[in-house]
């Protein structure tokens, strides 16, 4: 499996505004803030259950989302990678992790915004690579069962959505 | 680039019908081709072109930060055209021919939207869809999903036949002559790949109107625009069209003329074809700005055009497809889901329902039926409102959805007993806002956010006023409410700004060494009467103050209007001047150290920059003579404006050729201290140091604004017409916009001496 699709679910705090993410993205492209090339920054804002502020990347792109009305930082490989799928699925998640803990400690975020890690949803952008099916969602369940400790997972969304596990932390 | 483009041709065998699916082949092999350096990259430019895969801003490897111009360092060398790296993402034009679509198509376009791009879908101004930041090796495995649902990328963009667009209410309209879907569907898969249409210079639009009085097809504005008409003829109603040619916006916009009071319709497709011939023919080909049709029939006149028309027509060996559409044209003929219904008076809606009831629901020229709008902020929707949209779509109509040109998608042949419960669905779905085709239904192009040619963010400044006029939209009295608001992020006008009450189109200015981001304010277009009369610029206002100068107009005119005055008429008889006057102080800008947020773009958080311009060595508070003298000019072409307005066309033109005049001393100041002030001497001068140094050039236009100051010098002892001295303002307006950005790259550059 390729192209994975990560979604930290994120909690807004008293001051968070969505827009702020405008000035934090392009801060990001200036100082070269990911290892990785980053083009530009698109506001979404204006949709309903949309994109949100996009940073927009050559292998990922990253984004404040609000799709399915839940806010949280999105993470989308679009590029192919090497290696395994067990490889690319930590790829994702560590740089998922890494734009959560970076956004967190803006100036714009600070004490505005948080993600506690409790619920993540992993899809593959890919239909033909993951048709969502049973036997898919098992073969991502199992793999992510060797990369992500101590959460259960679930078979989300409706038949046409990406293939899509939503990670729950088994507290 | 997805790892699985290789497997959709397998996975898609079948499902593609010839000769598409041979096409699509093909490109990908000219994809891989290109990859591996054996193309000519202006040959595969084209080639990707004509399959709507178009570029997008920065793709040729340069954005400025807002600190510093960076290098965007791509992984795989090569590029896709010229100055356009492989790499860089693009955008993927997708034709929807008369905005068309079925459920089925929708969820692909969501599918794809969600896979290549970054989850939006965008509607176009003329009903296609765009999905951007798209990988050009993703693009054949992207083309055959639509085409396994019956959708071509074919002549998207590039020197061919556009989308052929309709009003979206054609068929259920109460004023329509007849329903026009089967002509345009005919009309579309005629010219589509015909080998008559494939040696243009430029690109070429057609729009099918149902009627002559409503906007909904904009039939005036366009290359070919077909009016639905009827006449008796030996005692039976025959159908035909009120026939325009040459129309179109751009640079310097022109009404189309009419071609042909009635047009049989066995004749539409013959004499297209032949109007295709003659352009393909006679139509320039090395200068792309003076390329499309209009210049053409301009360059020859109406009749000579008319007759070279004429006289091919009848050279054309009969094509069957000519009239063989018309013995079955109830092929298009759509069916409604379910039984009419009327809406039931309940006690208790739900919240929102009466509103949008208000601004979004069309009752149908069929009893019982409704049309519903779902108003798409920007033109934009997500994967997931696609899919609830075709949920929406199967559930309560037969397949029987279209895009607008104003950016909007319409569900036709909704039993209106279920307008309740489909205002619920798309409630939910985010897709219930109310507003649409008012005030706060902004359409905008791309501009600075994608398209490469922007100048302004059009797209930040609809968000803000979309923003702003939704909250108001309910208390605001209906004179405004029903206003329209189009925006272009440049000159080249895809936002439709011409036709708009309150049109904007993107500019720059400089103050202080900084660049500023600014908006023409262009008002009195008329979108009626299928964009029935253009607007004109009075002045540039700065982007962060075009919110407060769409306040101030609108309040002006609730205040001052008569009676029942529509806005047009109330621009005509207050005068320009007094227009201008109504803005003049929000032209002004605050010091950069004072006021930073109006050198900052709307949506945006850089310190704005045309291209790599950044704070040139000026910077600081003095203030060139040169901003003065270009204010001059513009102040010069106004002049031109009112004189016109007086009925006084050669004093019109004098002031717009002076005002040019004027721009080009002032710039050739910046080169050279002294230079006689004669008209042939600034023109020689103008040529040399700005026009063959191609300094002057505009990165996209090249030299078509330096083109217009040389030949209204030229010419500048003939008499004129309205019609001419109108261009020439226009054209003036241009060159005095070209000199402000010329003079942006000279600040770039060390002063040559020459004398
Ligand atoms: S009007 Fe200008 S900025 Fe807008 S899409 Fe057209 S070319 Fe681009």
């Amino acid at each position: 499996m390729q192209h994975f699709r990560v979604k930290v679910f994120g909690r807004a705090a008293e001051g968070f505004e969505l827009h702020q993410a405008i000035p934090v993205f392009h801060r990001w492209i200036q100082t070269n803030a990911l290892p990785e090339l980053l083009i530009d920054v698109a506001d979404y804002s204006h949709v309903p259950g949309g994109p949100g502020v996009l940073l927009a990347g050559h292998d990922s792109h990253y984004g404040l989302d609000l799709r399915k009305n839940r806010l949280g930082l999105l993470y989308i490989r679009r590029t192919a990678q090497d290696g395994s799928t067990a490889d690319r699925l930590r790829s994702a998640l560590a740089a998922a992790r890494a734009a959560c803990e970076k956004l967190v400690q803006e100036p714009e975020f600070a004490g505005k915004l948080s993600f506690d890690f409790d619920e993540i949803e992993i899809s593959v952008n890919d239909r033909l690579l993951a048709p969502n099916i049973p036997e898919s969602y098992q073969e991502l369940a199992d793999e992510l069962g060797a990369v992500l400790d101590g959460y259960t997972f679930r078979h989300d969304g409706e038949p046409r959505d990406l293939l899509t596990v939503l990670a729950v932390r088994a507290h | 680039m997805k790892a699985s483009n290789s497997l959709w041709k397998q996975k898609l065998a079948g499902r593609i019908a010839e000769p598409l699916a041979s096409e699509l082949d093909v490109y990908e092999n000219e994809v891989a081709l290109r990859r591996q350096g054996k193309i000519d990259e202006k040959v595969f430019a084209e080639t990707r072109l004509r399959r709507g895969a178009y570029g997008q801003r920065y793709d040729n490897g340069q954005r400025h930060d807002g600190i510093t111009a960076r290098k965007l360092e791509f992984p795989t060398a090569g590029t896709k055209g010229p100055s356009t790296l492989w790499d860089a993402p693009g955008m993927q034009r997708i034709k929807i021919p008369y905005g068309g679509m079925n459920a089925e198509q929708i969820e692909v376009m969501a599918e794809l939207a969600e896979e290549y791009s970054d989850g939006i879908a965008h509607i176009t101004t003329r009903q296609d869809f765009q999905l951007h930041f798209i990988h050009i090796e993703d693009t054949p495995a992207l083309m055959r999903r639509l085409a396994a649902v019956g959708i071509t990328t074919r002549e998207a963009c590039g020197n061919s036949v556009r989308n052929v667009t309709a009003c979206h209410l054609t068929g259920v309209c109460r004023t329509q002559t007849f329903d026009v879907t089967p002509y345009a569907h005919a009309l579309t898969y005629f010219l589509l790949g015909h080998p008559d249409c494939q040696d243009f210079g430029r690109k070429f639009k057609i729009a099918f109107s149902g009627c002559r009085t409503e906007a909904c097809g904009l039939a005036r504005m366009h290359d070919i625009g077909a009016v639905a008409a009827t006449r008796e003829i030996d005692g039976q109603v025959k159908r035909g069209f009120e026939f325009y040619i040459g129309g179109g916006l751009g640079t310097v916009p022109q009404q189309a003329r009419l071609f042909e009071e009635f047009l049989p319709e066995e004749e539409l497709l013959p004499i297209s074809q032949s109007i295709c011939r003659v352009f393909a023919r006679l139509g320039e080909k090395k200068n792309r700005n003076t390329a499309r049709l209009k210049f053409l029939v301009s360059k020859l006149g109406l009749d000579e055009f008319k007759r070279l028309v004429c006289e091919d027509r009848k050279t054309l060996t009969p094509d069957p497809r000519w009239t063989a559409f018309l013995s079955d044209l109830g092929t298009h003929d759509e069916a409604p889901l379910k039984p009419p219904s009327l809406l039931q008076i309940a006690p208790v809606r739900d919240p929102g329902f009466d509103e949008w009831y208000k601004t979004n629901v069309y009752s149908q020229r069929q009893g019982g039926y409704s049309t519903v709008t779902v108003a798409l902020p920007l033109g934009d929707i997500t994967a997931d409102q696609l899919r609830a949209l075709a949920d929406v779509t199967r559930k309560y109509v037969k397949d029987t959805v279209r895009t607008t040109v104003e950016q909007n998608m319409v569900l036709r042949w909704v039993s209106s007993g279920d307008l309740p419960a489909v205002y619920r669905e798309l409630k939910a779905a985010g897709l219930g806002e109310p507003g649409a085709g008012t005030i706060a239904d902004v359409v905008s192009c791309p501009g600075t956010d994608t398209c490469k040619l922007g100048i302004s963010s059009s797209r930040g400044l609809s968000g803000e006023l979309r923003w702003r006029l939704a909250e108001k939209q309910f208390v605001m009295d209906e004179a405004i409410r029903n206003l329209r608001i189009k925006v272009s992020g440049c000159f080249n006008s895809c936002g439709q700004h011409h036709v708009a009450d309150l049109g904007f189109y993107g500019v720059s200015r400089n103050k202080g060494g900084y660049t500023v981001p600014h908006f023409q304010v262009v008002l009195g277009g008329q979108w009626d009467n299928n964009a029935g009369a253009y607007g004109l610029a009075i002045g540039a206002v700065p982007s962060k103050r075009i919110p407060d100068t769409v306040e101030r107009i609108t309040g002006r005119y609730l205040a001052e209007r008569q009676t029942g005055e529509r806005f047009q008429a109330w621009i005509k008889r207050i005068g320009k001047a007094a227009c201008k006057s109504m803005i003049d102080d929000l032209t002004a800008v605050p010091a950069h150290d004072t006021s930073p947020e109006f050198y900052v773009d709307w949506a945006d958080a850089r310190e704005y920059t045309i291209g790599d311009i950044g704070i040139g060595e000026c910077a600081g508070e003095v203030v060139n003579p040169i901003d003065f003298q270009l204010a001059a000019c513009e102040r010069e072409t106004f002049e031109a404006q009112l004189a016109l307005e007086a009925g006084d066309a050669a004093r019109a033109r004098m002031l717009a050729y002076e005002s040019m005049l004027h721009g080009a001393s002032a710039l050739l100041k910046q080169r050279m201290p002294m230079f006689s002030d004669d008209p042939d001497q600034v023109a020689g001068l103008f040529r040399e140091q700005l026009v063959d140094t191609q300094l002057f050039h505009d990165p996209f236009a090249g030299p078509k604004f330096a083109h217009y100051f040389l030949k209204a010098h030229e010419r500048r002892n003939e008499a004129v017409t309205d019609t001419r001295a109108h261009q020439l303002i226009e054209e003036a307006q241009l060159f005095i916009e070209a000199s402000h950005a010329c003079y942006a790259r000279m600040r770039q550059q060390p002063v040559s001496t020459k004398a």
